[in-house]
């Protein structure tokens, strides 16, 4: 097994050649053999996440689907570098990964906008006007223009959850990481949420790690769609998703091929009722 | 039928399902704020005048409102009663002022690392149960009759408040404030600054109250018990006084005297805190 290691390809071709232009790096998040379990020094424990291979493009969509024990949230907090691998490497284009959970997390003493700045503050962006106006554009990208100085509270789970995205784009960051983002909200919402990600992916163009449980929304939203299997997690299958967007949740190619992974998905499950 | 645009529907949404800022003019706050507790009083004052008036007790015992009114008037005009008040209200302020610096310090390093914790938090678990009144014997033993000897009062009795309010809102910030702010990139003190202490700051502000009414406490206790001309003035003397002098007038002007000062401490200073800090974060009713 290789030593865990996290590296960022631009910093090391940065490094290499000082003060050059970086290539491109060809992957926005290459994960190889990556383990890990939260055995203490010395001990042993089952792995959560074991020998995963992973790699998403530049401006790739890949959501991760699997059944509660499969690691979901640990893959993304081992990508984002919240925490350190057991075995295997991880490299993220820039070095830094952009974050959104399944609860908003906007924090509540600050407003819808102040929330944004502080992501753009401790991104280094100086200067408050500079801020101010950055947040607002940001604020709009996601449709919540004059939304600036409303308390966090008064929002709905659907605004709020476009707040945190506004304030995960701040980070400026080439990938985005997203921990079943829109499993609280109600249908309609999610619907109308799941056309503006598409919307600010293509715009953006950052690669998207879409975590989710919610097979037709994987679907729905991925170029890639990838299978984990639970305890430990493990890759047990991928698939490309041929239907170019925009595509809907109701589209017949989406419910055929959501059908077919979910046969994989009760599959996987149903091996942990047999053992 | 064309599908409206995804914009206008999720406008539609947006005006649906978020929560309208609750308008409300100032007047009627006001006179809802100030009305119930102004009642309350009257309440209060009728039913002692009835008690009173029905002569239960002889006036040397229980005096009337009229009469505690009469004989604050009278010592005021005697000079007695506002240097008292103001001689225990910088006491109570300074004491209360060097326990924050102290608690907050406190509060912090407890709440952050594991070993003092355990050492220190029940210590000073132990210290908020313990009346503040038995560390007057100590204190005079050891200062003297002096102001030094006040001020260890007053710091003993508002420290531990001060500090575990500060370590209890330090462990209701939720773990996912602390990723998120990790996430965003904030190191150690900037972690600190933006996303620590504002997550505990409501449970810190609710030390900080219960820290003053310590202090209040405390200190007229002590000024009760340590009473010396060298002291000069204060409530807790003026309260002492009247019991030497059998004046029972004198003894409920001073704890009228002792109340106000708390309450309008409270009112002027820590509800609006409180309710400042509890509505920035969507925690009190509109009309709180």
């Amino acid at each position: 097994m290789s030593i865990p290691s996290r590296t960022a390809p631009a910093a090391v071709a940065a490094g290499a050649a000082p003060r050059a232009a970086p290539a491109a790096p060809p992957h926005a998040v290459r994960l190889e053999r990556l383990s890990k379990d939260y055995a203490p020094p010395g001990a042993t424990a089952a792995p959560v996440l074991e020998q995963i291979d992973l790699t998403v493009p530049p401006g790739g969509f890949t959501c991760v689907i699997g059944a509660s024990g499969c690691g979901k949230s640990t893959l993304l907090h081992l990508i984002a570098g919240l925490t350190e691998p057991s075995g295997g490497t991880v490299e993220v284009a820039g070095g830094h990964a952009a974050l959104m959970f399944q609860e908003a997390a906007l924090f509540p003493w600050l407003s819808a906008g102040r929330n944004v700045e502080l992501a753009l503050r401790l991104r280094g962006l100086r200067g408050r006007t500079e801020r101010r106006a950055e947040a607002e554009r940001l604020l709009a990208l996601v449709r919540l223009d004059g939304a600036h100085g409303r308390p966090v509270h008064e929002l709905s789970g659907g605004m709020r959850q476009r707040v945190a995205l506004a304030r995960a784009l701040a980070q400026q960051s080439s990938v985005l990481l997203m921990d079943e983002p829109f499993a609280a909200l109600d249908a309609i919402t999610r619907d109308v949420l799941h056309e503006e990600l598409v919307r600010l992916w293509q715009q953006t163009g950052c690669a998207v790690v879409f975590v989710t449980h919610n097979v037709r929304e994987a679907v729905r939203l991925g170029r890639e769609v990838v299978l984990l299997s639970s305890r430990p997690g493990r890759v047990a299958g991928r698939w490309s998703v041929p239907v170019p967007q925009p595509r809907r949740i109701e589209d017949a190619e989406v419910a055929c091929l959501a059908a077919e992974i979910t046969d994989h998905l009760r599959e996987e499950i149903s091996r942990h009722g047999r053992a | 039928m064309a599908a409206p645009d995804t914009g206008l529907v999720e406008a539609g949404l947006d005006a649906l399902e978020s929560r309208p800022r609750p308008g409300r003019g100032r007047p009627a706050r006001l006179r809802d704020r100030l009305l119930p507790p102004l009642l309350g009083l009257a309440l209060v004052l009728a039913v002692w005048q009835l008690v009173w008036a029905a002569g239960v007790e002889p006036d040397w015992v229980l005096p009337g409102p009229a009469e505690v009114a009469q004989s604050l008037v009278h010592a005021a005009g005697q000079g007695e009663v506002w240097p008292s008040v103001g001689q225990s209200v910088l006491r109570g302020v300074l004491g209360f002022a060097v326990s924050v610096g102290v608690g907050t310090v406190l509060g912090l390093l407890v709440g952050r690392l594991r070993p003092l914790r355990l050492a220190v938090g029940p210590v000073l678990a132990g210290l908020q149960n313990l009346p503040s009144v038995a560390w007057v014997p100590p204190a005079v033993m050891f200062f003297g009759v002096t102001p030094a000897a006040l001020y260890s009062v007053v710091l003993l009795g508002a420290i531990p408040s001060i500090a575990l309010g500060l370590v209890s809102g330090l462990d209701q910030v939720p773990p996912l404030f602390l990723l998120v702010g990790r996430n965003l990139g904030a190191r150690r003190l900037a972690s600190v600054r933006h996303v620590l202490l504002p997550a505990a700051l409501a449970g810190y502000v609710a030390g900080l109250k219960q820290g003053w009414a310590f202090a209040w406490r405390s200190l007229m206790a002590a000024e009760i018990i340590a009473v010396s001309p060298a002291l000069g003035a204060g409530l807790g003397r003026l309260l002492k006084q009247a019991q030497d002098t059998g004046d029972m007038r004198l003894a409920f002007c001073a704890i009228g005297l002792i109340l106000v000062v708390g309450i309008v401490v409270n009112l002027l200073v820590f509800a609006p805190l409180e309710r400042r800090v509890l509505r920035a974060r969507g925690l009190a009713a509109p009309g709180r």
